[in-house]
């Protein structure tokens, strides 16, 4: 049974976080329990926004070897950051509010992605056209912003290169609270919503008939997702193929596609992986920093072998 | 009734449709006949607002296709596409159930589990029920589209060449399923084929197309005729009668 699956995956994750929070742990504990989970909590809300995300992208889009960073959506992101430091210049950009930043960023995402995909979905161009005009833009956005790197004074490139690779150690206690208001409402929202996605999977055709408003379940849904990455990318910046693993390594766990599964599963499977490997890497390995480059490299090796295996069927 | 009035359709410089003018009443099986490029399936997906009309205006029992809600037409209407994109790791009786979607916000309560069970043994997929859809062959898939159409119970069903991919066996199944359900439950089919002869004895209307115009309609025996037949399809076939019903030698 799926439900028992689940079950067990909530019991891993759970897991995960007590050894997390537990392992090693010595000198001012008061201390270090707070620090930690100020990162459990990042930890955790960046793992459920990518497997959210994630899922939605690849249901909307119905393409399972995507997630929204392949698509560009964090080079986006990081490209509004650069443009912030033009702007702005690195002692306005830091003095900046970082939870007004990071709405304002959301908010411009949410809009840019609007803008940028919605005409072709509203004329219902075909899947492959769509993404690979995507792929595009993510490659437009990321020369753009080293573009803008090369320009600019190297004190402000270093304020924007903190930001544009992913770490899994910063701790952003000034942005947790933002990310985790955002992350609760889209997780709500998605689950409320888990019918519609099943519909959605059919494609576009067996959905309208089936009485879905196809341009107005979209809108919502890339928004939904644009604010997801927005959190994500905030919080420990760019990653391109931990969502493709966690949501491929949860379908075949639960073996279905349906949402109501899908999107628990895909969840803890992101805490899992993000905390236990976390933990692992800390503690066992004695290499923390390198998480973000251990995912990388095994989702890539994911995604690959799904390249392969789809185009041998 | 389903009213079609003045209907154009064109992608960049081809015409797909022009300017048909078409008036289904409730009840019976229409055909819909005619060459591949007619336009056939691409007048079923302006019905059944899969593409947004460009001219003209299409109703269905009074509701305008291009303004009224998607949720109020998928209970009036159902419509089955010709090799619709199947999601993966969906099993036969999930994707009938999708057929309840239109009819109710939050589960499937008692009486929708009836029609899929229905729905499921009308089309012989009961062995079939709890099998992943990507794991079946491509008229068994067919079928299950076809169980979920039959499953949205709507007044009108449109079908874009329901018989690709089955056999001799569930070809006439599958349309004696259409005259029953237009017979019995007063549904109103409309369905494109392939196979004129088909249409000869399950039709009660046949509307032959070529190049995005209605070149002939009326019952089989008016328009299954040598002369209509060589100007639609663009070569000579006899008709013979087979009793009292047109039988087309198409294939000689």
């Amino acid at each position: 049974m799926p439900d028992k699956r689940l079950w067990i995956l909530g019991a891993l994750a759970f897991a995960a976080a007590i050894a997390f929070m537990t392992v090693g742990l010595r000198g001012n504990v008061a201390f270090a329990l707070e620090l930690r989970a100020v990162r459990l909590l990042t930890l955790v809300q960046v793992g459920v926004a990518i497997a959210i995300s994630t899922v939605v992208f690849q249901t909307v889009t119905a393409n399972r070897v995507l997630t929204p960073q392949i698509m560009g959506l964090d080079a986006l992101y990081l490209f509004g950051q650069m443009a912030l430091v033009v702007a702005l210049g690195s002692v306005g950009f830091v003095a900046l509010d970082p939870r007004v930043k990071f709405a304002g960023e959301a908010c411009l995402m949410m809009v840019m992605a609007l803008l940028l995909f919605l005409p072709m979905l509203r004329r219902r161009f075909d899947v492959g056209l769509l993404l690979l005009t995507g792929v595009v833009l993510g490659v437009l956005f990321r020369s753009l912003a080293s573009l803008i790197a090369r320009l600019i004074d190297p004190n402000e490139f270093a304020v924007v290169q903190a930001s544009s690779f992913a770490d899994f150690n910063t701790v952003r206690p000034d942005l947790v609270v933002v990310g985790l208001v955002v992350t609760v409402i889209a997780a709500a929202i998605t689950w409320r919503k888990r019918h519609l996605l099943d519909v959605l999977a059919l494609g576009s055709d067996s959905a309208i008939g089936l009485g879905v408003n196809w341009t107005r379940a979209l809108t919502g849904l890339l928004m939904l997702v644009a604010a997801l990455v927005a959190v994500s990318t905030a919080l420990v910046g760019p990653v391109t193929f931990f969502g493709l693993l966690v949501v491929a390594l949860a379908e075949r766990i639960i073996n279905s596609r349906r949402h109501h599964l899908l999107l628990p599963a895909a969840m803890l499977t992101a805490v899992i992986v993000l905390l236990g490997g976390q933990t692992l890497l800390q503690h066992v390995l004695g290499g923390a920093s390198t998480l973000g480059v251990v995912i990388e490299f095994v989702g890539g090796l994911a995604f690959l072998g799904m390249l392969i295996t789809t185009s041998k069927r | 009734m389903i009213e079609i009035k003045n209907v154009s359709l064109r992608y960049g410089d081809t015409q797909i449709l022009s300017d048909v003018s078409l008036t289904m009443p409730k009840g019976g099986v229409t055909a819909l006949v005619g060459p591949n490029g007619a336009g056939k399936s691409s007048l079923l997906s302006l019905i059944a607002r899969l593409q947004p009309l460009q001219s003209g205006a299409i109703s269905v029992d009074g509701l305008p296709v291009d303004t009224t809600p998607g949720r109020r037409l998928a209970q009036t209407l159902a419509i089955l596409r010709q090799d619709p994109a199947v999601a993966s790791r969906l099993r036969v009786r999930e994707l009938v159930g999708f057929g309840r979607f239109p009819h109710q916000n939050r589960r499937i309560d008692a009486q929708d589990k009836i029609l899929i069970d229905t729905a499921l043994r009308q089309f012989d997929l009961e062995s079939l029920a709890e099998r992943f859809l990507d794991k079946l062959s491509g008229g068994q898939r067919q079928r299950a589209m076809v169980a979920m159409a039959f499953c949205q119970a709507t007044d009108y069903m449109l079908l874009d060449e329901p018989l690709n991919n089955l056999d001799m066996l569930f070809a006439r199944q599958l349309m004696r399923d259409l005259r029953a359900a237009a017979d019995n439950d007063k549904r109103t089919v409309i369905v494109v084929l392939h196979d004129v002869n088909q249409a000869a004895v399950y039709a009660d209307r046949i509307v032959a197309m070529k190049a995005g115009r209605i070149v002939a309609d009326g019952s089989p025996a008016d328009v299954l005729q040598p002369k209509i037949l060589a100007e639609v399809f663009g070569y000579d076939m006899d008709v013979i009668d087979v009793d009292g019903a047109p039988l087309v030698l198409h294939h000689r």
